[in-house]
């Protein structure tokens, strides 16, 4: 992603020189790009991501985000926050430790992907520089034949993944294709670059002019909020998030769920620049007034005054199971919001068209489809047809929609 | 808690106990045994209104010993403090016979019981676990992720939260050292609420959990806050804080930890690490179709009546929660249970509702058994209309009331449900 950022201009060499000598300081030369998006001192020193970071970048075509999630294991309740915010992802797979990514959280990212509603994927095949031989196109092939199957088991259509054979590090066909003298002149016979795949893949919702993002506007604003923070001295309170529907102004008065406090807008930003207004779609920055800090929180959501959205303490959810379920405690993920909750009751499994097929069971079994009552303690915003992550253990259990 | 003094029958089960609790502990063996329509004697302070001779009224607060028939308790773990509500059933010179009164029943001041339908074996078994002397575990659990804590005291028969601390930490972000020092604050005020819980004279084991590195920072925190003052007491906890990873900062995982072989080689054998060893071998016996674990009441009565609970591996798991029965029948129904699979050669384990283990007992119904041989399909047949209901609300009561760690009887709460159906 460094690189990637790098190739468009949005960070500059200097800073990279700059990483690249913190980096080497610390004895993790390698990982100067990295530092582009893991900025806190803990995330370098220790060598992983906590969460996710966010970095804009544009080319002629569109304006990007990218929201680099972690990777490891405990941090997946961000990685679904950040997951959540997004449009398409980009699946970087090291082609030499296949094996051991796969092991790891490569299968359950894939799921949470797809069970937060991401359609198009980008698989990036990475360091192809450093197989043996180098660049070989066999060992790519390899590599997309098991990925595919992979992602076709969580449920996303071939046409909707690329495959994009490049390195990180050297840069080879991230921006530019390799040139005919090359190794891997093979690539631009067949293959994009990393950034053109990106720009053919943004899916038609997030496109201004269909219609499925006409509708998007018209309807009540609802955001939710994954950071609440200091914007500046003359902003005390910001709250940053992913407009989800409806669109939102300077001027505005709006309600923020659970607490019910209303804010006014003062400034907004999108993308880090300010601006007037704000639509669904874009990740932006309100910054508000009229309100106290102790009302809000993460994963809290900002919506129209007119249509706040309800707050409820249970519901009912459509899923698809991925582990043995009881009735029993987990935990619950709506976007960047992540609270406490108990599955109080099984209520039936169901077929493919969502009819009956089994009433009360007694436990849910892997691969099945049903509907569950989940309770929860405290109030929590929620819509209809609103996506849900269930989690125990430090393992996805199940996920859904809610009905 | 100790027995003062009992006269109980062997054969009908008759007769009273003397009980004198010790510990905040005892008051919840308290509320296990006594059910209405028992009698109860304690001490009590009365208001009085006395008429003198002339006519003036005054005011007068008496202590006087009251016997009440219970009608209503109220238990409340946090403040230890157990509310017996009833009705005076025994001749008082300052009371009149059948007007209301609230004993509360405190640390080291006797008081006597009579059950009305005598004591049958649940409640036997509660009295010898009450006045059981041996040492009781107990320790302290700050459960925690990045913005949240949650401050546990666990005993044998307990998990109590005592605070819950949350506070919005910003998202790390380049060049801000906002979310250090919110980090800072927020372990400050975890830190300071937890002194003020712990008794550091006699300091027990500290547990932190968190995901991730959340609670080895805390005991760094800790450790720091140890060194800079002059809090002799604090040193002396250094030792006994162990750190253990949890899958999430919510009070749910808490169990997890407890039961995982790291945190039980540290804290030894301990009631709740067997009740949980157990629920889990429950679960993953559910969770791999196999036919000998069943749950909820129908079923496992079902069960018990085929005579598959008994001896060679037949064991009954019951919620204490469903012993606390306002309807004597209920109650009534589940001792018959649990003698019917003592009769049988089976075991019978108790859980208690305010530790998780029972917790998840309790969604599922309050009972369930593992039998000694599989037994097909137990749930087939008609879901009768009533039952639905009497479980649902059994399952709705037991859920709400473990919600808010109150024992609240005789009050029915409405729980907001909306279905979007």
């Amino acid at each position: 992603m460094g690189r990637l950022l790098l190739g468009v201009g949005a960070v500059s060499q200097r800073d990279i020189d700059k990483y690249q000598k913190q980096a080497s300081e610390m004895g993790k030369a390698s990982f100067a790009l990295a530092w582009v998006m893991d900025t806190s001192a803990e995330e370098r020193e220790r060598g992983i991501t906590f969460d996710f970071a966010q970095h804009h970048f544009s080319t002629p075509k569109s304006d990007f985000t990218i929201l680099d999630a972690p990777g490891h294991r405990d941090f997946v309740p961000n990685m679904i926050g950040g997951a959540s915010m997004a449009d398409m992802a980009v699946l970087v797979v090291d082609t030499n430790q296949l094996d051991s990514g796969m092991k790891g959280q490569t299968r359950e990212h894939i799921l949470l992907a797809k069970a937060v509603g991401l359609k198009k994927v980008v698989v990036a095949v990475n360091k192809l520089d450093a197989s043996t031989p180098p660049w070989s196109q066999q060992l790519f092939e390899t590599v997309q034949t098991d990925i595919k199957k992979l992602l076709a088991t969580s449920g996303f259509a071939d046409e909707d993944i690329k495959f994009i054979p490049c390195s990180g590090l050297s840069g080879t066909n991230v921006i530019n294709a390799p040139k005919p003298s090359s190794p891997a002149a093979w690539i631009p016979k067949s293959h994009f670059t990393l950034l053109q795949a990106l720009e053919r893949s943004i899916p038609a919702p997030t496109k201004p002019t269909t219609t499925a993002a006409q509708e998007l506007l018209k309807q009540p604003l609802r955001m939710q909020i994954i950071d609440v923070f200091r914007g500046s001295i003359t902003n005390p309170l910001s709250v940053a998030g992913r407009i989800a529907s409806g669109t939102v102004q300077i001027g505005d008065i709006v309600t923020i769920q659970p607490s019910g406090e209303k804010a006014a807008i003062k400034a907004l930003d999108v993308s880090d620049e300010p601006r007037e207004y704000a639509v669904a779609g874009q990740i932006c920055t309100l910054h508000l007034s009229d309100i106290e800090a102790q009302h809000l929180r993460s994963g809290d959501v900002v919506c129209s005054s007119q249509h706040p959205v309800r707050v409820v303490k249970s519901c009912t959810v459509l899923i698809e199971v991925l582990e043995a379920l009881l009735p029993q405690p987990v935990d619950v993920h709506f976007g960047r919001l992540h609270v406490p909750g108990r599955i109080s009751q099984l209520v039936e499994t169901v077929d493919g068209e969502g009819e009956q097929m089994k009433r009360r069971p007694r436990v849910l079994k892997a691969g099945q489809r049903a509907r569950v009552r989940v309770g929860f303690e405290e109030g929590v915003p929620m819509v209809v047809g609103e996506r849900v992550v269930l989690r125990s253990a430090g393992v996805t259990v199940a996920y859904g929609r809610v009905e | 808690m100790r027995l003062i003094k009992q006269n109980i029958e062997r054969k009908t089960g008759e007769g009273s106990a003397v009980l004198l609790p010790e510990e905040p502990e005892d008051l919840w063996h308290a509320y296990n045994l006594i059910r209405p329509n028992d009698l109860l004697r304690a001490s009590a302070i009365r208001k009085v209104i006395s008429e003198s001779g002339s006519g003036s009224r005054s005011n007068e607060r008496v202590h006087t010993t009251l016997t009440i028939r219970v009608t209503k308790l109220d238990f409340d773990p946090q403040a230890a403090q157990l509310h017996v509500s009833g009705r005076v059933a025994e001749e008082n010179k300052h009371v009149k016979l059948g007007s209301f009164h609230t004993l509360d029943l405190e640390l080291q001041r006797n008081f006597t019981l009579e059950k009305a339908e005598g004591w049958d074996s649940v409640a036997l078994d509660t009295l010898k676990e009450a006045v059981n002397q041996d040492a009781k575990v107990q320790l302290w659990a700050v459960i925690m992720k990045e913005g949240l804590a949650n401050i546990c005291l666990v005993t044998d028969h307990q998990t109590i939260l005592r605070q819950k601390i949350e506070s919005n930490l910003p998202r790390k972000r380049a060049g801000s050292t906002e979310h250090e020092k919110q980090m800072q604050k927020f372990f400050q005020t975890t830190f300071d609420s937890l002194l003020r819980q712990l008794d550091l004279a006699n300091p027990k084991p500290l547990l932190l959990a968190s995901p991730a590195y959340t609670a080895t920072h805390f005991q760094s925190f800790i450790k720091a806050q140890a060194a800079s003052g002059t809090n002799k007491g604090l040193r002396e906890l250094l030792p006994k804080i162990t750190v253990a990873q949890s899958a999430s900062g919510h009070l749910h995982s808490l169990n997890e930890v407890l039961s995982s072989p790291a945190v039980t080689a540290k804290l030894s054998d301990t009631k709740f690490a067997r009740e949980t060893q157990l629920v889990d071998h429950f679960f993953t016996l559910i969770r791999k179709a196999d036919n000998r674990a069943w749950y909820g009441p129908r079923e496992s009565e079902k069960a018990v009546e085929q005579g598959a609970v008994g001896k060679g591996g037949g064991v009954l798991l019951i919620s204490n929660g469903l012993f606390r029965s306002q309807e004597i029948e209920v109650r009534k129904r589940w001792v018959k249970l649990v003698d019917e699979v003592k009769e049988q050669g089976g075991e019978v384990r108790v859980l208690s509702s305010m530790h998780e283990s029972g917790r998840r007992l309790e969604s599922l119904g309050g009972v369930a058994v593992i039998c000694t041989w599989p037994i097909e399909d137990l749930d087939d047949g008609e879901v009768e209309e009533e039952d639905e209901v009497h479980e649902n609300g059994e399952v709705d009561e037991a859920w709400h009331e473990n919600g808010d760690g109150h024992g609240i009887e005789g009050r029915v709460e409405h729980v907001e449900d909306i279905d979007f159906a």
